[in-house]
């Protein structure tokens, strides 16, 4: 059964406690987040009707939000997801070249998944990371100034925490 | 060096700090913006001549003026921390180094809209920004900046962080306030503005992050020391997140009364370009504004040196010039192919439309599927007037700006650089493994002398 820990619901209801009465939907960005780190880093339906029952409103509400805005993921992603900006300023710098390297690297296309599980590559439009780029983004964190030697570094330490 | 109002303390160690920031004078104008009344603080505001920071630079001090207040009607104060603009990355430097300064603007920009809550939605690719000002938030409230009663004025006030979820839109203020309401995020149909019909359909003022930053040392140093930097209707000071091809990208705080090329090629901002290359163009206020070739760029059409600054900037207006805009200044060396660059910018902006108005949903695929076709070597002569023709049909049809947004730079792309787009359609083997180059860009503008 899909079910927040006890921490993660006391966090649901003070996040609800930021809205006036009644407003509770408002929480939902939030609760999605939480929601899609819980459970596997994406939004299954249940998962998704689970948030509905959470805040009250129709399981519509919350497909259509988390089919909206690009941070949810509706389908599984590997452990690790590189999302790489491939807008004017970071092309500029050469994101192209990052993203062919990560492509032969790990021997996967964009919004592919490689054979083990583990790395998902995604390409994005600008995070706002326009003087350090080329960048990616990597969980809750950015990896900027990327160069081959720097890519292989980044692989190598997820594969490292994976172990 | 020009006056710093908003970084001067960016580089004291440990200034994210409460302790530190308060210590260096921080949360001053709060003390001080208690001494006066809403009424007074807002006319300080509108006395500094302070615009808006986001990129469409209206007067700040009218906006707030414009807030309706109803009898018994909460009214909010949303932060738009949603920076999304392609070059644009300073409400970023703000608060992830002086978090506690966005805090103390927004408790004086509260207290004078009457906002017992307000809350600051970013963007949700930032999220370790988010934490970085949660902690400031509970730092602040700590020490009795934020909560009830602060300061013994009898002003309750609490400050939420929200954070979005990767859409470019939602930094469009009815669409943050549908974003915050746990929504889509669909502009909505103005009027109602939401100075009368706002947040949960109550009244709300959205203002950038920058913009309420600069609320510190207005209220500090008086609206009219404000006004008195800077130059004209560019009051104060401005941050300008630089990007592309210079030597020293990031952040600066500058006074306006620089000009553009002394901002590219000084030391002490861009330091020019690397490895020798000669400047091409620049998209001076973010992806939305129109791209000017180098001699545009430095000289506006009349021949006078272009300053950075609001006016100056502007002049000529789409047909010479360009924007402030946010800030986002993006340099283009004699590398950088134009209709690649515009090419990305077109799949940017058919990515972030939300699709409620065809002309935008549709346009913005089209453009992009039109550029991609000229950039591979595929491209017709007819395609560069389609292209022209469709830019003009998004532009001033759709309910919010992402329309005319999408639509500048490939307008102003095609009226500066359409030789370079008929090369790509002439040479569609040659343009796949060279660039056009810099050819006549950066070439002297013949100034006809009026008698």
């Amino acid at each position: 059964m899909i079910k927040f820990s006890e921490e993660k619901l006391k966090k649901v209801s003070e996040i609800i406690q930021r809205y006036p009465e009644g407003k509770q939907k408002s929480a939902l960005l939030p609760v999605l987040h939480l929601a899609q780190d819980e459970f596997g880093g994406w939004l299954d339906t249940p998962v998704m009707d689970y948030v509905a029952t959470l805040l009250s409103i129709e399981p519509i509400e919350v497909y259509e939000v988390a089919s909206f805005y690009s941070m949810y993921n509706l389908k599984p992603v590997g452990k690790y997801l590189f999302e790489v900006c491939q807008t004017g300023p970071c092309m500029i710098n050469g994101s192209d070249d990052i993203i062919g390297y990560i492509k032969t690297k790990l021997n996967i296309g964009v919004g592919e998944t490689t054979a083990d599980g583990l790395f998902t590559l995604k390409t994005v439009e600008c995070l706002g990371a326009c003087g350090y780029a080329p960048m990616m983004q990597l969980g809750k964190t950015y990896r900027e100034h990327l160069t081959k030697e720097k890519v292989d570094a980044i692989v190598a330490e997820c594969r490292s925490k994976a172990n | 060096m020009a006056k710093k109002l908003l970084l001067d303390k960016a580089h004291v160690p440990g200034i994210r700090s409460y302790e530190v920031y308060r210590k260096e004078g921080g949360y001053r104008s709060v003390e001080k913006a208690f001494r006066l009344t809403p009424a007074e603080i807002v006319e300080e505001v509108k006395l500094s001549g302070l615009r808006g920071r986001g990129g469409a630079g209206f007067p700040t001090g009218m906006k707030w003026s414009f807030l309706a207040k109803p009898e018994g009607v909460p009214r909010y104060l949303v932060c738009n921390a949603d920076e999304s603009e392609p070059g644009t990355f300073k409400d970023r430097y703000l608060m992830e180094f002086i978090p506690h300064l966005l805090i103390e603007g927004m408790i004086v920009a509260s207290f004078a809209l009457g906002s017992n809550v307000s809350y600051i939605y970013i963007r949700g690719e930032y999220a370790w920004i988010a934490d970085i000002l949660e902690n400031a938030i509970d730092e602040a409230k700590q020490n009795g900046w934020v909560g009830k009663n602060i300061l013994g004025t009898g002003f309750n006030f609490e400050l939420y962080v929200q954070r979005g979820a990767g859409a470019y839109i939602c930094g469009e203020e009815t669409a943050l306030i549908e974003s915050l309401e746990g929504k889509r995020g669909n502009p909505r149909i103005k009027p109602p503005f939401p100075a009368v019909k706002g947040l949960w359909d109550c009244p709300t003022v959205v203002n950038n992050v920058e913009t309420l930053a600069a609320v510190v040392p207005i209220i500090n140093e008086g609206g009219e020391a404000y006004a008195k930097i800077g130059v004209g209707k560019s009051t104060g000071t401005k941050l300008i997140s630089a990007c592309g091809n210079i030597n020293k990208p990031g952040i600066y705080e500058i006074d306006m009364t620089i000009s553009v090329e002394d901002f590219i090629f000084s030391d002490e901002y861009c330091g020019g370009i690397p490895n020798g290359k000669r400047l091409k163009a620049c998209i001076p206020g973010g992806s939305s504004v129109p791209i000017l070739p180098a001699n545009l760029l430095l000289t506006t059409a009349k021949g006078e040196k272009r300053m950075m600054n609001y006016e100056s900037l502007s002049d000529g207006g789409f047909a010479t010039g360009s924007m402030m805009g946010s800030g986002g200044f993006i340099v283009l060396d004699e590398d950088q192919c134009i209709v690649r660059n515009t090419m990305t910018l077109a799949r940017f902006y058919h990515h972030e439309s939300c699709g409620q108005c065809s002309p935008c949903r549709e346009g913005t695929g089209w453009m992009e599927r039109i550029l991609k076709k000229i950039e591979s070597g595929k491209g017709e002569m007819k395609d560069i007037d389609l292209l022209w023709d469709i830019q003009r049909k998004i532009e001033g049809n759709t309910i919010c700006p992402l329309g005319d947004a999408a639509a500048w730079p490939v307008a102003a792309a095609i009226r500066h650089f359409r030789d370079e787009f008929e090369w790509h359609v002439q040479h569609p083997d040659k343009c796949l493994t060279e660039n056009f180059g810099l050819r006549h860009y950066a070439d002297p503008i013949h100034v006809a002398v009026t008698a």
